[in-house]
């Protein structure tokens, strides 16, 4: 059994409540009271790879395309498990601009590329399927191709022995099993585990963590944002059914109504 | 009259959901004087997929289970054949992971979950993020347009029926592309049946619980009330992470989307996460001890009080009133 080289790539964004407030030319998210997160999907991305690190040894490294507060989200990988932290971005997007799909995985294949041409190729690429924020459902699939590695996404369960990671992807009755051979990427999705939380000490080597920064200036893709907005809200009349154990009665009726009971 | 317009087709085996109504919907409203041409990739028997003026039956021993990247390869050599106006699907997992291929290949934009479209020199195009909980106005420059529409953004078209039966269709063409000897590496292997019967997406009735439902032994009610509507058991992301329930019970933007006739939502406070999830829902009826919250205030019925007393007591309710009868 062989140790694993694994990259993860992860993506800062911002943690929303019950509503998304615009700054005022509605060119970005008003983030000045929120907090940031890594994306759900590539949370689960990173501890997939210590699970699969711990079983098979080998290294972790984590890559993000993003400003320098993104750092927060690269030492958080390290404080549960990554070993190596990089940082890809230029001047524009350490202002705050979030490169198109089609730039981000130009500069994510460069970055593998020459990471690669120091220490190795890497067996496993893991993505997140979509991102929070932008859910553009292709950078992975750009990079792999970019690669000529093979890629499935929105995978939920990973197995990797003998130079082949079988997948599961979760369809509506069950599951579907893909097998590729290594090195190959993977859309991984949350619910493929649950991410531990940091300790103490993972905390204290995050802080002290190098962040590698590459830079990159690849050209603009095609799909270029001009501003956001907010879906409009359908006002409800919500109707009162009553309060506590006495609503049934009234529940009830309305599932009768509704054919459902 | 443009040239046609691709609709990559979504099926199983076969089988095709609703989200293939909702493509030609997008595709006609897109592009009104376009020719849409549904391609289906794989299979054997000549597919009848109405509601589109053609149709491309894409065929090679590489192609006939699923296989992302050989049917993104396959419509790509199809599209390059065709020179279409446009390549377009629903944004379901296949569909927006066989445009991704196909314009990774063609180094072309790819436009996501897009809500609201017009063609041109560039294209307007008006996407979802955040799950639909944010829309983005955007410009497309492509050669190749290539756009899959939100889940359920374009309502289908009543008057068309995809199924694919084995009813002849007379504007039937064959493509047979060229692959590569390794571009069936990442095609369906197995399956494993786990879920049978009724399940959350398919459910006219979800009964889903939230942070409020408390614990595991929590469920029980409301998997009692879901067998009783004949409905499926969903959750809030708080309840999958304090691992009450699987994930593939979550709905939500990293979860599963919804659309049943009734969705009963207890002990949810409604995060847009979770909305965003579930808004397609004809009727939803909230359970929540708070009457502010978001939740209660967008639903089209609520109850007010403690889920853990207001849960047994509809259970008793429709229990009590079946023996009635
Ligand atoms: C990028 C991202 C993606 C996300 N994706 C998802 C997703 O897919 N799905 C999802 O659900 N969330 C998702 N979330 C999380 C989301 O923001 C919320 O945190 C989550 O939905 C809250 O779950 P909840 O409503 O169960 O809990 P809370 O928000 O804590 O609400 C609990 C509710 O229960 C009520 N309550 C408490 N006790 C009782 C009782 N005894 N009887 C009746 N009512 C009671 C309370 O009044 C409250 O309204 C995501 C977040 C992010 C940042």
């Amino acid at each position: 059994m062989s140790a694993l080289r694994i990259l993860v790539s992860v993506k800062r964004v911002p943690a929303p409540g019950a509503q998304i407030t615009l700054t005022a030319d509605a060119r970005a998210i008003d983030a000045r009271n929120l907090g940031f997160t890594t994306s759900p999907h590539e949370e689960c991305a990173v501890e997939e790879a210590i699970r699969l690190v711990d079983t098979h040894g080998g290294d972790i490294t984590v890559l993000t395309v993003g400003p320098p507060e993104a750092d927060e989200q690269l030492r958080y990988a390290i404080s549960v498990g990554a070993h190596h932290a990089i940082r890809v971005g230029n001047e524009e997007i350490a202002s705050g601009e979030d490169p198109d799909p089609q730039a981000t995985a130009r500069a994510i294949a460069d970055a593998v590329l020459a990471l690669e041409a120091e220490a190795g190729v890497f067996d496993v690429l893991l993505f997140g399927n979509e991102s929070a924020d932008s859910g553009g459902f292709q950078v992975g699939v750009r990079v792999a191709r970019a690669l000529g590695r093979p890629i499935v996404n929105g995978i939920k369960a990973i197995d990797i022995a003998d130079g082949v990671l079988t997948a599961r992807r979760e369809c509506d009755t069950g599951f579907e099993v893909y097998r590729m051979p290594l090195p190959a990427a993977v859309g991984v999705k949350e619910g493929i585990n649950l991410p531990r939380y940091a300790t103490l000490p993972g905390r204290l080597r995050a802080k002290k963590a190098d962040v590698q920064t590459i830079d990159a200036s690849p050209p603009r893709g095609g799909l270029a944002t001009v501003q956001f907005a907010t879906p409009a809200v359908e006002v409800t009349e919500t109707v009162l059914l009553g309060t506590g154990a006495d609503a049934a009665g009234a529940v009830v009726d309305l599932l009768s109504e509704l054919g459902l009971a | 009259m443009s040239n046609p317009v691709l609709v990559f087709i979504d099926h199983d085996r076969g089988a095709v959901g609703d989200d293939t109504r909702q493509a030609f919907a997008f595709a006609r409203a897109c592009l009104p004087d376009a020719a849409v041409a549904a391609v289906v990739i794989g299979g054997d028997t000549t597919p009848a997929v109405t509601g589109a003026d053609t149709i491309w039956h894409v065929r090679h021993a590489e192609l006939d289970d699923y296989a992302p990247e050989a049917w993104g390869d396959a419509l790509h050599q199809l599209a390059a054949e065709v020179t279409p106006s446009a390549i377009v699907t629903t944004g379901t997992e296949r569909g927006n992971e066989v445009l991704a291929h196909v314009a990774a290949i063609a180094d072309e934009p790819f436009a996501a979950n897009v809500v609201a479209a017009t063609p041109g020199a560039p294209w307007q195009i008006r996407r979802a993020r955040w799950g639909g909980s944010l829309l983005e106005d955007a410009t497309l420059t492509a050669v190749l347009p290539i756009l899959s529409c939100a889940l359920h953004a374009y309502p289908s078209d009543p008057s068309t029926t995809s199924t694919t039966s084995t009813t002849s269709n007379p504007n039937v063409a064959e493509f047979v592309p060229v692959l590569q000897p390794d571009a069936g590496r990442t095609r369906i292997v197995d399956r494993v049946q786990v879920a049978e019967g009724i399940t959350l997406t398919t459910a006219p009735v979800v009964v889903s619980g939230g942070r409020g439902v408390g614990s595991e032994e929590g469920f029980a009610a409301i998997e009692a009330l879901a067998e009783l509507l004949g409905g499926a058991v969903g959750c809030s992301r708080v309840v999958t992470n304090q691992g009450w329930r699987p994930h593939a019970d979550q709905v939500g933007q990293t979860g599963k989307r919804v659309a049943p006739d009734l969705y009963i939502a207890c002990g949810i406070s409604g995060a847009i996460q979770h909305w965003v999830g579930m808004q397609a829902a004809k009727q939803i009826l909230a359970i929540n001890l708070d009457r502010d919250a978001p939740m209660v205030t967008k639903a089209d019925y609520a109850v007010i009080g403690d889920l853990h007393e207001v849960i047994p007591a509809i259970v008793d309710e429709i229990r009590r009133r079946r023996a009635a009868t």
